[in-house]
């Protein structure tokens, strides 16, 4: 079985935000709601790096370990999906990501915390819809992987330099990659999200 | 040597073999040492140097979430090792470990009783408004505290019996007691705190109080004012806790204004912990007023208390109380006079 991983070669990333664009469309994410971002390091001077981020799926995610309705939960394929129907909105699973995907629209009481959203890997919703079904897509977005495709983010990435799908398969890209090329700072949160990094 | 021109062949060879090796070489050198890889990067950041650096990654975003901003902060993890573990462990010592000792208390104490009996005679203890402002805050705390375990310890005892749907229908509920509640409790906390301020003020007979056994020893008398040594501790452990659950909270209630993600973070612990030992502390103080001391509960419930019962564990308040009236029942002895503080 594929465990489902991101990979964003930082090397490569030029903070295009087709990323962030593909998501938001793909999945008709509020206004508010950001699924996916890209964050600049040292914006502007010598060695500037962009990295794009959304929901590392975690091997052990604390997000999941923390929920106190326990509505947060990993797909035999890895991928973190969780039920917006079981969600209380306490913010927890957001102060416990080290990533920080975890959103939430403000349309409780004095703008309090909804139901929380963040990227599914384009794999629908945790809830009891059908997969695939206008409910789904209405609560959870796009439902990409029951058709055998890959995340739309990796798929419009203009350089090639976010990566999505099987683990393996995808450190192996980076890692001939960058013995091709001859450098590589490393696959960005792979350590602190599956707890390894891409075996050479 | 042979013939000159065999000669000048021979030569003209070593000399095009050499021309050869030399134009060799480089060529070798081209194929064992191809372009030497220029990594434009290189003086870019590298995730493991920053964050040996700062404990998060931060940088410029497009959106206006200032909380996007931070790409990853590895102290998630350890939060959340804190609120599933730790938590739990503290919890579970704490709460059952303050239940286990008031067991414990009861069995070897049992009730403690009026030694006189009652007399049948009431003194006034507690006005209306501080009675309400008392039950303001307990009833708001007992909902704070219960709600507040369910965050906690819910999805560990009662989701297993009610199942995930009705759980998160009452944890949906229990989000918004919690978060309301805690107005009322504030202000009734806050109160409370003003009304009781001078007669908490630590004094020397509280320190005679503790030395004589606090009252649950019954051969030895207790002296003590309107509160005793230890429901001093508890006014003031009450408004320390109070008000660190109370900042805290606010900081919960309304995250990210102001502060950051290892702030909020702080904030959730410091709220849990405090919350805990003030749950194990009103535990002992639910007791003490209730199951634990005959006569005490009426104190609060009606305001008025046992002239033997005041006798017995306030003396000191009882004789200025008396000194007040201005008229004493027939046959009641002269109050005695007032002892200096």
């Amino acid at each position: 079985m594929a465990r489902m991983k991101f990979l964003c070669d930082a090397d490569r990333c030029i903070d295009c935000n087709a990323c962030v664009t593909a998501c938001k469309n793909e999945n008709e994410v509020p206004w508010g709601i950001n699924r996916r971002r890209v964050v600049t390091i040292n914006d502007g001077k010598p060695g500037e790096r962009s990295v794009s981020m959304a929901c590392m799926h975690c091997s052990d995610a604390p997000c999941a370990a923390v929920c106190p309705v326990s509505c947060i939960f990993p797909t035999e394929e890895g991928v973190v999906l969780h039920s917006k129907d079981l969600c209380i909105g306490c913010g927890y699973c957001f102060y416990a990501c080290p990533f920080g995907a975890p959103q939430y629209p403000r349309i409780g009481n004095f703008g309090s915390r909804g139901k929380m959203d963040k990227c599914t890997f384009c794999a629908g919703g945790g809830g009891n819809e059908e997969t695939g079904s206008p409910e789904e897509f209405k609560k959870y977005g796009a439902n990409r992987l029951a058709q055998g495709k890959l995340p739309l983010c990796a798929e419009m990435c203009s350089t090639k330099s976010l990566l999505a799908g099987d683990g393996d398969i995808i450190a192996q890209i980076y890692q001939e990659r960058v013995l091709k090329r001859g450098y590589g700072s490393g696959a960005w949160g792979w350590m602190t999200a599956y707890h390894e990094k891409p075996s050479v | 040597m042979s013939t000159f021109l065999a000669q000048v062949r021979h030569g003209l060879v070593s000399l095009g073999f050499l021309v050869f090796i030399a134009a060799a070489l480089p060529v070798s050198a081209q194929q064992s040492a191809p372009n030497v890889p220029i990594d434009p990067d290189a003086s870019s950041v590298k995730e493991q140097s920053l964050l040996q650096e700062e404990p998060r990654i931060q940088g410029r975003i497009d959106i206006p979430d200032a909380r996007a901003s931070v790409l990853i902060q590895p102290a998630g993890r350890t939060w959340d090792h804190f609120h599933e573990v730790t938590l739990h462990w503290l919890g579970a010592i704490i709460v059952v470990g303050m239940l286990a000792v008031l067991a414990l208390g009861y069995l070897l104490l049992g009730r403690i009783r009026i030694s006189a009996g009652r007399s049948g005679r009431k003194i006034a203890r507690f006005t209306p408004i501080e009675r309400f402002s008392h039950w303001l805050t307990a009833v708001s705390f007992v909902v704070l505290g219960l709600t507040g375990l369910n965050i906690t310890f819910g999805k560990l005892l009662l989701l297993p019996v009610i199942g995930p749907e009705a759980f998160s229908a009452l944890s949906q509920a229990a989000k918004y007691a919690h978060n309301f509640t805690s107005f009322s409790f504030m202000a009734g906390l806050f109160v409370i705190v003003v009304l009781w301020f001078k007669d908490n003020i630590p004094k020397k007979v509280d320190l005679d109080w503790l030395r004589q056994g606090g009252g649950f020893i019954k051969s030895r008398h207790a002296p003590a004012g309107r509160f005793n040594a230890g429901e001093k501790m508890v006014y003031w452990l009450a408004l320390g806790a109070g008000a660190a659950v109370t900042v805290s909270g606010l900081l919960l209630l309304f995250p990210f204004y102001g502060t950051n993600i290892a702030e909020m973070q702080i904030a959730q612990v410091i709220h849990a912990i405090v919350a805990l030992l003030f749950i194990a502390m009103i535990l002992a103080h639910i007791y003490i007023g209730t199951l634990g001391m005959e006569g005490a509960f009426e104190a609060m419930a009606i305001g008025e208390v046992d002239i033997n019962w005041a006798k017995e564990h306030h003396d000191l308040w009882l004789a200025e109380a008396l000194a007040k009236r201005p008229d004493a029942p027939p046959g009641e002895p002269a109050p005695a006079p007032t002892p200096a503080k």
